[in-house]
């Protein structure tokens, strides 16, 4: 069972992982759209695959977040990777699998997965 | 919606946006009388009269990037498909209750799903709203209380990937324990 002293490890451990950040401007954002569309598409097992692979990889350098309905509701699951210093890609019909698709491609190689993105979308 | 779960987060997102500083979640299983009993409060700003009359109605919202707002009314179809009910109890500037009983055993009823994750998705991005999840099957109850996580992490953010991996487990583990003992 979970306790409470193995959160306190964690948090030495967390607390270590945020010192060694480079400064906060070369964050990267993962947001996920959280709204009732958002949500009945899926939305929540798409930023828990962020959440763990992002653990996992131990990206110190990404922050996950939520937003609300951005209008694309058709397209929801929606994902937005905003990297430092460059435009904001904008995910499309995301999946678990997909999620984990682009945390290697995108947020630890750098190169976007052009075909999950919504310019990639058939008009 | 596929869990009820999914409901509660959507419904709870109301309260976040309420400028709730204090929200309270119960998820409370009677397995005599085969009931749940799905509980959202905050302190927000709360409703008018109107207002609550009107957000049972799909083509009634706040937002204004379009005219349809499903978050309560799905929600109450999902209690109301198993022959429960779904009240909401507001006053402005008090806050919003709402509560929804549902009938485990009816055909339509479903699962209750991820509360777990609902919560620390909840919790994580919104970290400056303190969140009391009340879980209880009968007489035995877990609680998980973010003034309590809070006070151990001081200035580690809850939404480091791995705090939010460690509170889906802990509110997992612990649920799952009170919902297994015979």
């Amino acid at each position: 069972m979970k306790s409470l002293e193995e959160l306190m490890a964690l948090r030495d451990a967390a607390k270590a992982k945020m010192t060694t950040r480079d400064d906060s401007t070369a964050v990267t954002r993962v947001v996920v759209g959280m709204a009732t569309c958002g949500i009945a598409a899926g939305a929540r097992p798409v930023m828990n695959k962020f959440t763990e692979e992002i653990e996992k990889r131990n990206l110190t350098n990404v922050t996950v977040a939520q937003t609300g309905c951005i209008g694309m509701c058709q397209y929801e699951p929606i994902v937005e990777v905003t990297e430092p210093g460059k435009e904001k890609v904008t995910y499309v019909l995301m999946t678990p699998e997909k999620a984990t698709k682009v945390v290697v491609d995108h947020l630890v190689n750098g190169n976007p997965v052009v075909e999950y993105t919504v310019g990639a979308l058939k008009k | 919606m596929r869990e009820l779960s999914l409901n509660v987060l959507d419904v709870a997102q109301n309260s976040v946006a309420a400028d709730a500083k204090n929200i309270e979640i119960e998820a409370l299983l009677d397995t005599a009388k085969k009931t749940l009993l799905l509980g959202i409060y905050d302190d927000g700003k709360g409703m008018t009269p109107e207002q609550v009359t009107a957000v049972r109605d799909p083509f009634y919202t706040t937002r204004t990037t379009r005219k349809v707002g499903l978050g309560v009314p799905l929600f109450k179809m999902a209690a109301e498909m198993t022959g429960g009910t779904l009240e909401i109890e507001s006053a402005v500037g008090v806050g919003t209750k709402v509560k929804a009983l549902f009938h485990t055993d009816h055909v339509d009823f479903v699962p209750l799903g991820d509360m777990a994750n609902t919560i620390v998705t909840l919790a994580a991005m919104n970290e400056s709203i303190r969140f009391l999840y009340r879980y209880r099957v009968d007489d035995r109850e877990f609680v998980f209380d973010t003034q309590q996580i809070k006070e151990i992490l001081g200035d580690v953010p809850m939404n480091d990937p791995s705090i939010m991996n460690w509170m889906t487990a802990y509110i997992k583990e612990n649920s799952q324990a009170i919902t297994e003992v015979q």
